[in-house]
């Protein structure tokens, strides 16, 4: 078997980040000053460019899988603007 | 026999796109050259978000190629220039303001009732292909149905005749200040006639946006004041994406909209009716000659099935990204534009339409796998369609009008044996050999490879063989010429080897 054969690697969930609590804080302070809007949006640039970075669509399903992990959809859905026809 | 409830082209320019595979199939038909001559070129395209340009896109960046990667054309002189070919073709009938109004299946034919201006008649035909639009009359005939989605968001479009300084190139504005909060997109056609597309919302009122006093000051508001320019023709849509089950129903034949509908994002609804009917025709043409089994025609089904679930996952992946449905999908949509603008990666996921290519028919039973151990570094994979080179030979300076007739066998470097060669061309489905450069041999139709472009898109070697079926789509490729070899896939790809492996089972 070669190489890119093998198992995709998995999501890495062990500590990884140099210096976690200032990361946690400049994550904050991005989002000082903006409206609820401006920061939706900036955290989906955000997700965007680190997704570009770990390119590997296996470990970014995972990622995706782990972040909907606990979260239990409430309201309606969001396909209303769509029809099923039959 | 064709047909025609109407006793007109189309009224208004409907489809304009016309892809590269298409205009090559058109070549064969022998209109190509008037539908491109007429045709506004284009490979240029050009996205826009809010009040800047964030990024352009060329669709044919490399030469080589006989067609542009689009013209675009009003559909009613691509419909004129069909149907003057089709009066050339003695074997061709069209009737006008002829409506079918009954139709009834029977195993062996097809019984259609017809409503003429001077009464009505009944027609038993062998075979019948249905190509009567999205909303298909005889569909509901025939008691079936298309399934799918249906988008709740309204589209203007309006054709407009304007002398303008717009290149000729595909512009696309997401939010743009003109129309804030919504897309547009501007198209040059033929004869001075602009597509604009505006996005107008779940909310809008079809019969008010069709105004001309409601139309005017949105192209006002685009266009800017100096221009001049008057509405040819504008009309208020919906998209749906769907498709029937199963495109063959006994001797019904399902085409284009018909059998599938998508969004106009992407070009892919004419485009790839089109090539339903270039891949239907061939087989129907085995079958009624005899020449192919009755089950050749399932395989119309499964490849363009396919292709048409291909192109509806583009389609509606594309109107998601021009009309968000949440917040979350909003906020995305508009990250990756903001993106776009400095960064290559995000480029590839602003989505204004996946514009037409042919659909490779990877998993279709008529190909036959390669060789173990044979790999080829080819832009044409199994299943693909031909892609075009310069050559020099016989009938002209293009590769792909060497495979016109039947089906062809292209082998590079090498001469086939002449017993070989007769026997092909004997065959019951012949196969007409093509040698690509090497020496010069009695009886054999040779190509020189002039600018090294057809050994370098195929990974031609040497021994080489890329079989090709009537419908210029790879079935099989090998590295070496074996005679049973190419008889073998000639007959998997006419469907006789299934019956074979049936009976033998």
């Amino acid at each position: 078997m070669t190489a890119h054969l093998l198992p995709s690697v998995p999501l890495n969930t062990q500590p990884n980040i140099e210096a976690p609590d200032d990361f946690y804080q400049e994550l904050v302070d991005m989002h000082r000053d903006l409206s609820k809007e401006q920061s939706a949006l900036v955290n989906a640039k955000l997700i965007l460019l680190l997704a570009n970075h770990v390119g590997e669509l296996a470990v970014l399903r995972e990622a995706m899988r782990a972040a909907r992990q606990d979260i239990a959809p409430e309201g309606q859905a969001d396909v209303a603007h769509e029809a099923d026809l039959k | 026999m064709v047909l025609d409830e109407d006793n007109t082209v189309s009224v208004g320019s409907r489809a304009i796109c016309w892809a590269k595979r298409t205009l090559e199939i058109l070549d064969r038909l022998g209109c190509g050259d008037r539908i491109v001559g007429k045709g506004v070129e284009w490979n240029v395209g050009r996205v826009f978000f809010r009040d800047e340009q964030i990024y352009q896109f060329d669709l044919q960046p490399e030469a080589g190629h006989r067609r542009p990667a689009f013209i675009n054309l009003q559909q009613y002189w691509v419909e004129q220039f069909l149907v003057e070919r089709c009066a050339g073709l003695p074997q061709a009938e069209l009737r006008w303001q002829n409506k079918v109004v009954g139709v009834t299946p029977r195993a062996d034919r097809v019984a259609i009732r017809v409503a003429a201006p001077n009464g009505e008649y009944t027609v038993h035909a062998d075979w019948l292909i249905v190509a009567d639009g999205a909303r298909s009359p005889l569909r509901d005939m025939l008691g079936l149905e298309s399934e799918g989605l249906a988008f709740r968001d309204r589209f203007l479009i309006a054709d407009v005749l304007m002398h303008s300084d717009f290149p000729s190139e595909r512009w696309f504005w997401f939010d743009p200040p003109f129309h804030r909060h919504q897309s547009a997109l501007l198209h040059r056609q033929a004869d001075n006639v602009w597509r604009i597309d505006f996005q107008l919302g779940p909310d809008a009122d079809p019969e008010e946006e069709k105004k001309p006093e409601k139309i005017m000051p949105r192209l006002r508001a685009m266009l800017g004041d100096k221009t001049e320019f008057e509405i040819e023709w504008a009309s208020v849509y919906t998209f749906q994406c769907r498709r029937m089950r199963s495109f063959r129903h006994g001797r019904a034949l399902f085409v284009g909209d018909a059998a599938h509908l998508v969004s106009p994002f992407g070009a892919r609804g004419a485009n790839s009716g089109i090539q339903d009917v270039d891949n239907l025709i061939w087989k129907l043409e085995l079958v009624m000659a005899g020449q192919a089994p009755e089950s050749l025609l399932d395989s119309y089904n499964t490849e363009r099935a396919f292709a048409a679930d291909e192109n509806i996952r583009h389609s509606t992946r594309s109107t998601d990204f021009i009309t968000p449905k949440s917040e979350a999908s909003r906020a995305f949509r508009d990250a990756a534009l903001l993106l776009a603008k400095h960064y290559p990666f995000a480029r590839r996921l602003v989505n204004s339409g996946r514009l037409s290519l042919p659909t490779t028919l990877e998993t279709s039973a008529l190909s036959t796998p390669d060789r173990a151990g044979e790999a080829f570094a080819s832009v044409v994979p199994l299943g693909g369609a031909a892609v075009d080179a310069p050559v020099q030979g016989s009938r002209g300076v293009w590769l792909l009008s060497y495979l016109e007739a039947g089906f062809t066998l292209l082998v590079f470097d090498t001469s086939v044996p002449a017993d070989a060669l007769e026997a092909l061309a004997n065959d019951a489905d012949p196969c007409n050999v093509v040698q690509v450069g090497g020496k010069p041999a009695a009886g054999v139709s040779r190509i020189e490879d002039s600018e090294g472009l057809v050994a370098a898109r195929y990974d031609g070697r040497a021994g080489t063989c890329y079989l090709l079926r009537p419908d210029q789509h790879l079935c099989a490729r090998w590295r070496s010429f074996e005679l049973s070899s190419v008889r073998a896939a000639i007959a998997r790809a006419t469907g006789e080897a299934c019956v074979e492996a049936m009976e033998a089972a």
